[in-house]
């Protein structure tokens, strides 16, 4: 017999684990993997949040401007008393308006006017520019497996000690100079921070979050097996704990039949015919602003564990995800065109770390003639895939399973470096399995 | 790839003739460019079989190692490379201009001025192609290490005297090469295909002949049938028409040709050797120097096309004028170039084998810098190249069509004009991007403000270079009617935050590297002594 799985307790013996080896332990580091949604900035409070109250000075290294403003504000949310300093670039409009109503957050682009606060937040690369004679006693790197190796270098001695949060299966750190050189090296700059960290310190004490709260039952075990298939985590939530109705009925077009589908199973594929097309391919991104439209237009409604209430289905909790940034301008065009404004459109690079209701993505390779190494990425279409709580429709030329034969993944082998696997050729494949099950063709 | 190069490249489908991808040349060209085009051997990695090297186009200096796997004909070989290739070099070292560098002052810290000197030009090495390019850094790689007589008497295989400077020389080409928009190695394939959109794929485009097929077709032909024939068609012995640019030979011409030709050459030398008098001996001389010399000659007929190749496409970049940017970049590898020189002057050890963690981040993060840079200054200078980036959502050019003075709130107003600019271009401005635009050759930076004239009109706010007064300086503000280009890139780069030095490493990255211990040389192999 098998036991049964608590979601809450396993993550609360992970929780429990990481922070005692944060405060407790003696090795200089520790690293904690946490798939999409399993709670991680939560995690990274809570441990901001002891480490401060055991009154240990305590940096806080994110990556992009929006991270840091996001972490402050939760901070303060959980402790409005705690002292926190926002270190800012000098640039005009550098930090979240937001933060001007926080009295105990001091605001400064020079890390000499935080000293002695309880925590300092600031980008990784705003940390690069700072001196001090005195390192800090511990630091939190957030979404370390999205920092590059060598912005790590730049500040890691700033600390003594850290903790590392990440996602690994998001997308890795890229550069847009070749780096072939120095592939194979322990500490090749353009790898991740944590690539590089595990090399050079094996013996640090490795953590993972287990349970994925924002994927719906539907969605963990997909993404689990195709991203993460030797660290599996599970959803949070059953069958059945989420629901997505609609108040309008299906006019029977293909977009609210893939509506529909992805209301009853969390997953829906839009296929067009196949065709090459540019990457801003008319069709399918007019398929796109469609199915948001109807989205919004029938009266969505979710009910979930945190709002037993059905909640409106609004256009905040909506997101569109491609992969170029070409493709979001133009999918961004055509929703203004059905009137639809509020709407978050952006590429996976830009979703990453971010969570709605409902996601409607553009298959990175659909229309293509050809596989590249960027369109195969494994974070590429993980971070496309993960970002829902209860349902995501991708919208795709049919051919891409021909495509990806096509074109087996040819990326040369280089000595000394880790293979990630799953590859995102398998990936994609394993994805495209499943998104056929929920397919709806669709001539527009 | 972009749109406009797709674009291009369907018109030289269409037309039959590579089609223009600049208006300028990007790159530098020396007045005096070594040419240097390396044969390798088959199956046995960084074994040269010969070069044609030089810098007069009509009298290249013919280099062949008749047996390739003879480590003393290799030697013979690199030795006589670095006559031709050092002198050339080392001319360029003593001519020098004063100049100025920022230095960090070692007993203050603070940033200080420093005469110095800065070689008025320097060398360029121009190989066929990116193999080429590779096969430079590994002649670098195999040299710079060995050990000459004179360094250690007891090593068992000494290079000649030169060989190892050679070495570190090739090995400073190879490297700089790898930073964008640096001239100081250039491989012709990679110069041609910036500035041409052939009708065939970029892989294509690295075959040398094929490339300057579709640029410049014979008469009467189209470049497709120009660059197919490149490519395949063979003469009625089964030999390729157009040989490889190499450094890999063709197997046709391996199999039927150099091989039996080495093959001859060795028995001539066995029978030199077992000689038993001095008339016998005289005699198969003479039969080894006829070998030798059918090998010099297949090695020289496989060259000299490309040889001439890289000079006809010389001449074709030559015909375009210069990017305003190109001399600004040159004189970043003529600092590249002297502070080499001045490594090797102060008897510096040879680069070493691996970069250390430092030395590896800081070569990224400036080549990172390097390809901003490049891509921002190519699209200024080249009306063509920033048609590119219009297209692409990337900049904007239209006309001034109002300009509304404003100021910022502040108990000193600066002035914060509004400017508004007719576009039929389409940039992906999000909420308050900021754009710049060149004036004098310094960028102008404006903030977003809105649309208007549903996407035709661009509201733009003037942020800086306005001078310190109330009012702006003359100039300095677009006036009605201005033609315009905005650019969502910024125009130039700034530099990145310092890194630790390397004996600082941190624990991260494996923590300081240890003494700099003088590099051992290549342990001898058993490949060495074959």
């Amino acid at each position: 017999m098998t036991a049964v799985f608590d979601p809450g307790a396993e993550a609360a013996r992970a929780t429990a684990d990481i922070l005692d080896d944060t405060l407790n332990g003696q090795a200089r580091g520790v690293v904690v993997d946490s798939p999409p949604g399993a709670g991680k900035s939560t995690l990274v409070v809570r441990a901001a949040l002891e480490l401060a109250d055991a009154g240990r000075p305590l940096m806080v290294v994110a990556q992009t401007n929006a991270q840091v403003d996001d972490l402050v504000l939760r901070l303060a949310e959980k402790n409005a008393e705690l002292p926190v300093g926002r270190l800012h670039s000098s640039d005009a409009d550098p930090y979240d308006k937001a933060l001007d109503d926080l009295p105990n957050v001091r605001k400064s682009a020079k890390a000499a006017d935080l000293s002695g606060l309880a925590v300092v937040i600031s980008t990784a690369a705003k940390w690069a520019h700072v001196k001090v004679d005195e390192p800090w006693r511990h630091a939190i790197v957030d979404e370390a497996y999205q920092m590059r190796s060598d912005s790590l270098l730049a500040v890691a001695g700033l600390f003594e000690r850290a903790l590392f949060v990440g996602d690994p299966g998001q997308l890795d750190p890229f550069s847009i100079v070749g780096s072939e050189q120095w592939a194979g090296l322990s500490y090749d700059p353009s790898a991740s921070a944590v690539t590089t960290l595990l090399a050079h310190n094996p013996e640090l004490p490795q953590h993972r979050l287990p349970v994925s709260w924002r994927l719906p039952a539907s969605a963990a075990p997909l993404v689990s097996d195709a991203f993460y298939s030797y660290t599996r985590f599970r959803s949070g939530t059953d069958h059945g704990d989420r629901q997505l109705t609609f108040g309008v009925p299906s006019d029977g077009s293909g977009p609210d039949r893939v509506i529909d589908e992805a209301a009853e199973s969390g997953w829906g594929l839009l296929e067009l015919p196949a065709r090459h097309t540019p990457r801003t391919d008319p069709e399918a991104v007019r398929a796109v602003a469609t199915v948001v439209r109807r989205l919004l237009d029938r009266g969505g409604a979710a009910t979930s564990e945190r709002s037993p209430d059905p909640a409106p289905l609004t256009a905040d909790r909506i997101a569109v995800g491609t992969a170029h940034r070409d493709q979001a301008a133009a999918v961004r065009a055509a929703l203004a065109e059905l009137g639809v404004t509020d709407v978050t459109v952006d590429t996976a690079n830009r979703l990453q770390g971010r969570e709605y209701d409902v996601t409607v993505v553009l298959h990175p390779l659909s229309g293509r003639p050809d596989a590249t190494a960027f369109h195969l990425e494994t974070g590429r279409l993980c971070v496309l895939t993960s970002r829902h709580r209860h349902a995501c429709i991708v919208v795709c030329r049919a051919g891409v399973g021909d495509l990806l034969d096509d074109y087996p993944s040819t990326e040369p082998v280089q000595l000394g470096t880790l293979v990630k696997f799953p590859d995102g050729w398998e990936a994609n494949h394993a994805v495209l399995a499943r998104l056929a099950e929920h397919r709806v063709e669709w001539r527009p | 790839m972009s749109l406009i190069s797709t674009l291009a490249r369907l018109e030289a489908v269409s037309t039959g003739r590579a089609h223009a991808a600049a208006t300028v040349r990007h790159r530098h060209l020396a007045d005096r460019p070594l040419v240097f085009v390396p044969l390798t051997t088959a199956g046995e990695a960084g074994a040269p079989l010969g070069a044609l090297v030089g810098t007069d186009r009509d009298a290249p200096r013919l280099l062949v190692v008749p047996q390739p796997r003879d480590r003393d004909l290799r030697f013979v070989f690199l030795a006589e490379l670095a006559d031709v290739v050092l002198p050339y070099v080392e001319a360029y070292a003593d001519i020098v201009e004063a100049a100025e560098r920022n230095e960090t002052d070692p007993e203050t810290g603070k940033r200080v001025k420093v005469e110095v000197e800065l070689c008025a030009d320097a060398p360029q090495l121009i190989v066929p192609s990116r193999a080429g390019a590779d096969f430079v850094r590994l002649l670098g790689r195999s040299m710079r290490f060995r050990r000459t007589a004179e360094q250690d008497p007891e090593t068992p295989h000494p290079a000649p005297p030169r060989v190892p400077l050679l070495g570190r020389w090739l090995t400073h080409f190879g490297e700089r090469a790898r930073v964008p928009g640096s001239a100081l190695l250039l491989a012709m394939t990679d110069v041609l295909s910036r500035h041409w959109a052939t009708g065939q794929s970029t892989l294509e485009d690295q075959h040398l002949g094929a490339l300057l097929a579709w640029i410049d077709p014979p008469e009467g032909t189209t470049g497709a049938e120009a660059a197919l024939r490149a490519e395949l068609a063979r003469d009625p012995q089964g030999q390729l028409c157009c040989p490889p640019a190499g450094p890999a030979t063709d197997p046709a011409f391996d199999n039927r040709l150099l091989a039996p030709a080495i093959e001859r050459y060795d028995r001539a030398r066995t029978a030199l050797a077992a000689a038993e008098d001095g008339l016998q001996a005289d005699d198969r001389l003479g039969d080894l120097t006829a070998a030798e010399r059918e090998i010099r000659a297949l090695v020289e007929s496989r060259t000299r096309p490309t040889w001439d190749a890289v000079w006809r496409g010389l001449d074709l970049l030559r015909a375009l004028p210069d990017g305003a940017h190109v001399e600004e970049r040159w004189t970043r590898d003529r600092w590249s170039f002297t502070s080499h020189r001045d490594r090797v002057l102060a008897g510096e050890p040879p680069q070493p084998r691996r970069d250390d963690a430092v030395t590896a981040a800081n070569k990224l993060a400036s080549r990172e810098r390097e390809q901003a840079r490049l891509d921002a200054q190519e699209a200024l200078d080249d009306p063509l190249v920033m048609a590119g980036r219009r297209l692409a959502g990337e900049a904007f050019a239209g006309e001034v069509t109002d300009v509304v003075m404003a100021y910022s709130e502040g108990k000193r107003p600066s002035p914060r004009p509004l400017v508004t600019v007719r576009t039929d271009d389409r940039p992906q401005l999000g909420e308050r991007a900021k754009v710049y635009r060149s004036l004098g050759g310094k960028p102008q930076a404006a903030e977003f403000v809105g649309y208007e004239d549903d996407g035709a009109l661009v509201v733009l706010r003037i942020v800086d270079k306005m001078g310190r007064g109330k009012e702006p300086e003359t100039g300095s503000v677009p006036e009605k009617g201005d033609r315009l280009c905005f650019t969502l890139f910024e125009h130039d780069q700034r530099g990145g935050a310092k890194l630790p030095d390397p004996e600082n490493t941190p624990w991260t990255h494996g923590g300081p590297p240890g003494e700099a211990t003088a590099p051992a040389p290549d342990p001898v192999t058993e490949e060495d002594v074959l």
